[in-house]
């Protein structure tokens, strides 16, 4: 470790991502003095953790691990009340209060009677999760808590995180080696090079589009300017809504390419002038709550070139063409 | 005899080889004979029902319990037990040990064969091999590290034992502990540990260098790792 | 089958005798004076060799100990030391025998316990330590019921060994059902010794009984996953 010096915002995400041997783990270890630092300075709300006794300082700290870490001993319930039960709660509020948690993290009480053992890696982790938050402490470390899980689960405990997250705001350091999900995960996030040094602490859209330098940049990996559309919104996407038709049409049209609605107002196919007995896939994204990327996705996977703008409900609102596209991308990459 | 009690040596070299059947040469080729017998029974009796209890399954929790019952069995009311059936032999003994041994050596075996890694078996098969050629040239190789294992733990221990067959007659360097009891004088009690403990590093030894040899890519993966 | 029928007779004679149930070479007295014995150096050697198993097996220091007893232990001829140790002490007392009893029971005990606590998931320890628990409550909270198959394994296997021990221990004087068999075959009373032989195999099993029982009762269902998966 060397020179190693961020902070990490109250309330937010801030994700340590590098190689191995990074020293990520250990920066993270340091926080709740699982190592000790032999130099320098960790402030916790301004008070360095050096002086605080270990134990009590961990119970303030919620941590999640890998493997999740759970007692194989004791009933899921229990180990949620792992650290209310070392703070002198009683057992029944300790046990209603890891309940509440289950829940929270999107649990079956149902297993809370159940060992570990008995539930999946997925709901594990879960349980990992739950019992870091049982005694509400302020600030959570999680040192790649999610990479043991296959990458469909993996994707859904990270939105749990995210929903959580929106819920509780905890100011949360989270290790990984994996880019995306610091990318998805993070508010802010500190890339670190072998060695431990910092090698750039940015947003992850300023990451994308700006990386400090070729170890940043090659770090980043491949398609970095279409992952940066991720972060472009599409608000101000300008939209055409003259290029509908409804379904049984069979007028002609100065258009090469109609959209088909039917009596509900949702897509059915493009109609292509060329060949108008033939309809043909389109895509979609909702504007605003979709990123760019999808909405650049949405025309890809239609042979007109535009992608259909759709309400929370699937109905047209309009349709981006091409040339809509195009000058949302110049605009984003100017920045 | 001279002054005093003899010392240690003194006392080794008078009945190292008296010519007698309880000179210590003697007691210490039978005890070593008691113990290798009941070993090389033990592997045999293990490999066949080791394999077959990690092929068909179903098998493996009897036989583990009863090995687990038959490994309770104190020593020496076994071997007063077996009296009836084999007399005052060294067999009394002998039978016994390699029954203790098989209750080592099975779970030994079936475990061997369950590191065996999945993949390194199917490709076995993908490749052409017969079962019975998979057995010998890949599974089996492959399992004796354990297997070597537990024939270190039966072998330093079924030395040991054999001097419990003294209270019957039957126990090789044993007889020197109830010699020494009877008419009440250490030498022979300090030679016979001595000599037990040196059989049974020797064993040890042996066993250890079978394994490097038996299984040279076990030693060589420590040493890059 | 001739040495069947003679084995049946020799346990009638033994079992049949109102004599052999009285007194103090009785049935009831040697079968307590073997739990007796046995128990007392059972206690004894876990005394010792838990708390060292706990102690080494936490801290990692001391390691050397372990493997070192747990090589030369198996290697030791029990009746080479009984025999030692009374020369060594005379046969005043019960102690001269108890002590070799303990000291063969001690390293099953201090391995496996070592073993146990060695051989948690290293993952458990730092969360255990992660949330906060002191070295203490990792070790009895965490640590203790986690490794807790492994150290009443082989408190098991120490008491097999001090069983069959006991026994042999009646070569040097010492009472127990040892005592009919060593006796018996002094004076060619095959009754005695097959009945004090029968006497002590369903003692020994019923010992390896009370021990599954016990790790049955003791262990958390969700270590020994005795319940099925879902």
């Amino acid at each position: 470790m060397d020179d190693l010096s961020f902070e990490a915002p109250t309330g937010e995400i801030t994700v340590l991502v590098g190689p191995s041997g990074c020293g990520k783990t250990t920066s993270l270890r340091m926080i709740n003095r699982m190592i000790d630092a032999s130099e320098g300075r960790i402030l916790l709300d301004g008070v360095p953790v050096q002086g605080i006794d270990p134990p009590t300082l961990r119970r303030g700290i919620g941590y999640v691990i890998q493997q999740a870490g759970l007692f194989p001993h004791r009933k899921i319930v229990d180990n949620v009340a792992t650290v209310p039960y070392l703070l002198g709660w009683d057992r029944k509020k300790a046990r209603t209060r890891a309940m509440e948690l289950l829940e929270r993290v999107g649990l079956d009480p149902a297993l809370a009677g159940r060992y570990p053992f008995q539930l999946s890696g997925g709901q594990q982790q879960r349980v990992g999760v739950a019992r870091a938050l049982a005694a509400d402490p302020p600030v959570l470390l999680m040192d790649e808590p999610f990479s043991a899980v296959d990458p469909i689960v993996r994707t859904s405990l990270q939105d749990e995180l995210l929903r959580l997250q929106s819920e509780l705001n905890k100011t949360i350091v989270f290790v990984t080696h994996d880019i995306d999900e610091a990318i998805k995960l993070g508010d802010r996030v500190a890339v670190l090079r072998v060695g431990g040094r910092l090698a750039q602490l940015a947003e992850p859209k300023t990451l994308l589009a700006e990386p400090a330098d070729d170890f940043v940049r090659e770090f980043l990996g491949h398609d970095r300017g279409i992952r940066r559309l991720q972060f472009v919104s599409t608000a101000g996407l300008r939209l055409r809504t003259d290029l509908t038709a409804p379904e049984g049409f069979s007028g002609d049209s100065p258009e090469p390419w109609l959209l088909v609605v039917d009596g509900e107002g949702r897509p059915v196919g493009w109609r292509s002038a060329a060949r108008p007995g033939e309809l043909e896939p389109y895509g979609t994204f909702v504007p605003g709550r979709d990123s760019m990327r999808a909405a650049l996705d949405a025309a890809l996977l239609s042979p007109s070139g535009c992608s259909v703008a759709v309400d929370e409900q699937g109905r047209v609102v309009g349709v981006a063409t091409r040339n809509a596209l195009d000058l949302a991308l110049a605009e984003a990459a100017d920045g | 005899m001279g002054d005093g009690p003899p010392s240690l040596w003194e006392w080794f070299g008078r009945n190292w080889d008296t010519g007698r059947a309880d000179s210590i040469r003697n007691l210490l080729t039978d005890h070593i004979t008691m113990s290798v017998v009941p070993i090389v029974l033990a592997l045999v009796v293990a490999l066949p029902l080791g394999l077959a209890c990690a092929r068909w399954r179903w098998l493996y929790q009897p036989t583990s319990g009863l090995m687990n019952v038959v490994y309770a069995l104190p020593s020496l009311p076994v071997f007063m037990l077996m009296i009836s059936v084999t007399g005052l032999s060294q067999t009394t003994v002998i039978v016994p040990l390699a029954f203790y041994g098989a209750a080592v050596l099975i779970p030994a075996v079936v475990d061997g064969l369950d590191a065996v890694p999945d993949h390194v078996r199917q490709s076995a098969v993908a490749m052409g091999f017969t079962p019975l050629r998979r057995l010998l040239a890949v599974e089996l190789p492959l399992a004796a590290p354990v297997v070597l294992a537990g024939l270190r733990v039966v072998a330093v221990s079924s030395i040991s034992l054999v001097s419990v067959g003294a209270l019957i007659g039957q126990g090789g360097l044993g007889g020197l502990f109830t010699r020494a009891y009877q008419n009440p004088f250490m030498p022979p009690v300090i030679v016979g540990i001595a000599l037990i403990i040196a059989l049974a590093l020797i064993a040890d030894a042996l066993l250890v260098l079978a394994q490097r040899l038996l299984t040279p890519w076990v030693r060589a993966r420590k040493g890059t790792s | 089958m001739s040495w069947v029928e003679a084995f049946l007779n020799w346990l009638v004679q033994f079992f049949g005798d109102p004599a052999n149930w009285t007194g103090p070479d009785g049935i009831p007295t040697r079968l307590l004076e073997h739990l007796q014995f046995s128990a007392l150096a059972l206690v004894l050697a876990a005394l010792v060799a838990v708390p060292l198993g706990l102690a080494i097996g936490h801290t990692g220091r001391g390691e050397v100990l372990v493997v070192v007893t747990a090589n030369l232990a198996r290697a030791l001829p029990t009746l080479g030391l009984l025999v030692m140790f009374v020369l060594l002490l005379g046969a005043s007392s019960i102690w001269p025998v108890i002590i070799p009893l303990v000291l063969l029971a001690i390293p099953p005990i201090l391995v496996n316990t070592y073993e146990g606590i060695r051989g948690v998931d290293p993952d458990l320890r730092d969360a255990a330590y992660g949330m906060g628990l002191r070295g203490g409550q990792v070790l009895g909270r965490v640590l203790v019921p986690v490794a807790l198959p492994l150290i009443l394994l082989g408190c098991r296997l120490s008491a097999i060994q001090v069983v069959a021990t006991t026994t042999v221990a009646a070569y040097t004087g010492l009472g127990g059902l040892g005592r009919y068999v060593i006796d018996g075959f002094a004076t060619q009373d095959y009754a005695s010794v097959v009945g004090g032989s029968v006497l002590i195999v369903l003692f020994a099993l019923f010992v390896q009984f009370g021990f599954a029982l016990a790790q049955r009762v003791t262990v958390s269902p969700g270590v020994s996953r005795r319940l099925k998966v879902r």
